[in-house]
């Protein structure tokens, strides 16, 4: 446990002095406006934030292997893995540590954007029901999103493969219904409930957000479904334990 | 502290190390000498537990590097040939960090401050690392190997690619390091090996092909000595064949030099005969101008070329 602090701690203050999560943070915050702003701003638009979650949900593809690319690839190109790996450190300590360094910076991106159901509370009268599934949801997606970039990351020591494979990654779990619709049986089946994110159709700006399928569907529609809570946190357990593992094994090479 | 027995270890099927077996005992400073790719840096790696040898058993402190990894590497204090280090870290951050990591809990500060006194990186405490020269990132890699008082100390190429001056100062250093500690430390540089370690161990080819102290090691190697001469010849004599004439001399060669004003010759004595006063008593002699005269140390190649030839 100590040590799992002393990684997260030492992840989270460089993060805080590297210019790589503002710039994530910044481009986030921009994007999610523009997708806000384009929900709320129609004549007699509905006062909710799922054009935020649509943009939110979309971006973070992108911008968590962002965030993550560094994590063990850098460690691997300094060749400081080899003094982590030669201290009385476990490899799961190490792997831990670091999401959650990450997750950190994500909840505090979040915390930034509750600026917009605050403006909705100001102007109009919204459900705070989805907003809080909303939110939840986007936590849980976020922790699966950031824990396959830090897979991505363990792959090689280059951070740009990392931020290639991780974004290709989700971007393909994103897209998988294109996929998924038009095969049939048991592995259409397999394939649809890989939807990581919801089927937004972000670029269509009379449904923003109008999520039909994909495990975000229900949250954004205020749903809590123990279904999608599981399947959240057993993509983030299976790519950590997949990390742990690849650097377990390569010890053996 | 340290047994290892027929250890082997392949990197597919490139045997790095191969069955190699020997034993430090606590308190000595052994240098592990060897040219690049000879095993040194691979032993180094499968002592340390970052990978564990494909045959063989080794163990660290009592303690077996496989089955029980974790209390061995407590026992240890690693340098890696690299040098690496977090670039955006403070110097003082950085050695916080590193006695976390390696299992301390109380007194990091302090300790920190003393490890930072001994390698005399005092007025760097609050630099961030990237900004430091090469010698002083040197310095701090030997901080953290020391900071939590590891019994055994490992270093892997310590004093590779900085300064002549420097070069000094971290032998020196690591040599004040090797009295509280069992230390080992890899090196291509003879001389630095024999200054700091009393027993040095030559790989070669991923094979222990020495095992002996500095002072017998040399003796042993140096049955001939090799010196150079540069002279303005005399046409009445010939050099080579003059030389050829003296029992002492084993082997002449010419050297190719672009100064065509003196000639220079590689000659081969039997050692400890004092050949270079006789020699120049010989060119004096015949008077042939004497321009230079010196006795060259044996190269690293040399040294293994005997060792392996024996």
């Amino acid at each position: 446990m100590n040590n799992i602090f002393t990684i997260f701690k030492k992840e989270l203050t460089s993060y805080i002095k590297s210019p790589m999560a503002y710039i994530v943070a910044a481009s986030f915050y921009t994007v999610t406006g523009f997708f806000f702003i384009a929900s709320v701003s129609d004549a007699f638009s509905e006062a909710s934030i799922r054009g935020f979650l649509a943009g939110a949900v979309f971006f973070l593809i992108f911008l968590s292997p962002a965030l993550t690319m560094r994590l063990i690839a850098e460690e691997q190109k300094l060749g400081t893995m080899e003094l982590l790996m030669t201290s009385p450190l476990k490899e799961h300590e190490i792997v831990i540590g670091k999401f959650f360094a990450s997750f950190a910076i994500v909840l505090f991106m979040l915390l930034g954007t509750l600026f917009y159901p605050i403006i909705l509370l100001i102007f109009g009268v919204p459900d705070l029901g989805p907003i809080f599934t909303g939110y939840l949801g986007l936590i849980l997606y976020s922790s699966s999103t950031l824990s396959i970039g830090i897979f991505a990351s363990s792959l090689s020591s280059n951070q740009l493969v990392s931020l290639v494979v991780g974004s290709g990654i989700l971007t393909l779990l994103t897209f998988i219904d294109f996929v998924s619709e038009r095969v049939t049986g048991f592995l259409g089946t397999i394939l649809n409930e890989l939807q990581l994110g919801g089927s937004f159709s972000v670029f269509d700006t009379s449904s923003f957000g109008i999520a039909e399928k994909g495990h975000f569907a229900d949250f954004a529609r205020g749903i809590i479904s123990i279904y999608d809570i599981v399947f959240y946190l057993s993509i983030s357990i299976i790519f950590l334990l997949s990390t742990i593992l690849i650097l377990e094994t390569r010890r053996w090479r | 502290m340290i047994k290892i027995s027929n250890m082997s270890k392949y990197y597919g099927d490139y045997p790095a190390v191969l069955d190699v077996s020997f034993s430090i005992e606590k308190g000595e400073t052994v240098g592990l000498l060897g040219p690049n790719g000879a095993g040194k840096s691979t032993t180094m790696k499968v002592m340390t537990g970052y990978t564990p040898p494909t045959n063989g058993k080794v163990t660290v402190g009592g303690y077996d590097i496989v089955d029980k990894s974790f209390e061995a590497r407590k026992q240890i204090g690693y340098l890696p040939e690299n040098v690496p280090l977090y670039l955006d870290m403070t110097v003082k951050e950085y050695l916080h960090f590193m006695a976390s990591i390696r299992g301390m809990k109380e007194g990091i500060s302090k300790r920190a401050d003393e490890v930072i006194d001994i390698t005399g990186l005092e007025t760097y405490r609050d630099v961030i690392i990237g900004k430091l020269s090469k010698g002083y990132r040197q310095r701090t890699g030997i901080a953290q190997s020391i900071i939590h008082k590891p019994k055994i100390l490992i270093m892997d190429e310590p004093t590779i690619g900085i300064d002549p001056v420097q070069v000094v100062e971290t032998r020196k250093l690591i040599q004040s390091l090797g009295g509280e500690h069992t230390l080992i430390l890899s090196s291509h540089i003879l001389p630095e090996v024999t200054t700091i370690c009393k027993r040095v161990l030559v790989i070669h080819d991923g094979k222990i092909v020495a095992d002996d102290t500095p002072n017998n090691l040399s003796n042993r190697l140096q049955s001939t000595q090799v010196c150079e001469v540069s002279i303005t010849e005399n046409n009445d004599v010939n050099f080579i064949n003059l030389l050829r004439g003296q029992d002492y001399v084993v082997d002449v060669r010419s050297k190719f030099d672009n100064n065509n004003e003196h000639k220079s010759y590689i000659i081969e004595t039997s050692s400890n005969i004092g050949a270079e006063e006789k020699i120049a008593k010989l060119i004096v002699d015949n008077n042939i101008g004497l321009h230079k005269l010196n006795s060259l140390p044996l190269t690293l190649e040399e040294i293994f070329l005997q060792l392996t030839s024996e």
